[in-house]
């Protein structure tokens, strides 16, 4: 009994490292909840902002990220439709009050609370380099910028799992 | 499941959880904080209690809403409760189990 206890112990997630890829809200969000929900448990977080996921730290943008309407067939709305001017802005509201309401904090709030948990933020140099970005463009709660060389070696350690978004 | 402690008799639900805040008390609250590997200071009052005020209220609990409390701030509260905040201050304020995602 004891034996399977500890078992079980030792086979417990202990580390989540996910890799954010994409700037469309529902993504963010996706990645957002299971990093904050890891800490919840007990178990730590670390975030590799790469590609367009890099949006959604960037002071600039990360308040203004929508959700995909055109291409996205969850949304059960003609494509046609969803290219018209201010779709997404429509659907990106309609989206953000339902989650208000769920008590989801907005995109900068919602690092603030990570931040604060203790999970890890990190920003991709490839990806840095090729938007032309620059450490001052992100939000201070991005701890450093750095390779997926980098990201790998902190993903080192018995039950730490990696997750693309 | 029931357990003794303080020579009290408290019903706890399979994963240690109260069933009923009524048999609540600070001694119950130390006891099951040393379980969790807390010992309990007087800045861990003040959060118990407002758990337990919300949990009166209906409302449900999230890291957000403490955070928001005025009581403690998200990385005070961490620091209060190691390693699964939310769930670990709710067992130990004798109120059921969080069901929120954040």
């Amino acid at each position: 009994m004891n034996q399977d206890l500890d078992q079980k112990k030792d086979q417990k997630v202990k580390k989540m490292m996910l890799i954010l890829s994409k700037a469309t809200i529902d993504n963010v969000y996706a990645c957002f909840i299971l990093a904050n929900g890891a800490r919840m448990e007990g178990i730590e977080a670390e975030i590799f902002f790469t590609f367009f996921g890099l949006e959604a730290v960037q002071k600039k943008k990360l308040e203004h990220l929508h959700v995909a309407t055109v291409g996205n067939p969850a949304m059960h709305i003609p494509t046609l439709l969803g290219g018209l001017p201010g779709m997404e802005s429509f659907a990106t509201n309609m989206m953000k009050k339902e989650m208000e309401k769920l008590d989801i904090p907005p995109v900068g709030e919602f690092i603030e609370i990570l931040e604060a948990s203790g999970a890890k933020l990190w920003a991709c140099k490839l990806a840095m380099d090729m938007f032309h970005l620059e450490r001052k463009d992100l939000v201070d709660e991005i701890s450093d910028v750095i390779t997926v060389g980098d990201f790998y070696q902190r993903a080192e350690g018995d039950n730490t799992h990696l997750l693309f978004i | 499941m029931e357990t003794t402690i303080a020579g009290q008799t408290i019903a706890l639900n399979n994963e240690g959880y109260l069933t009923d805040l009524n048999q609540w008390s600070r001694e119950v609250a130390t006891h099951i904080a040393k379980e969790e590997g807390i010992d309990l200071t007087d800045e861990h009052w003040p959060v118990i209690e407002y758990l337990q005020e919300q949990h009166r209220n209906e409302i449900p609990l999230t890291i957000r809403k403490v955070g928001k409390s005025g009581i403690v701030n998200i990385k005070e509260f961490y620091a209060l409760f190691p390693g699964g905040p939310l769930k670990k201050a709710s067992r130990i304020s004798g109120i059921p189990k969080p069901a929120s995602c954040i």
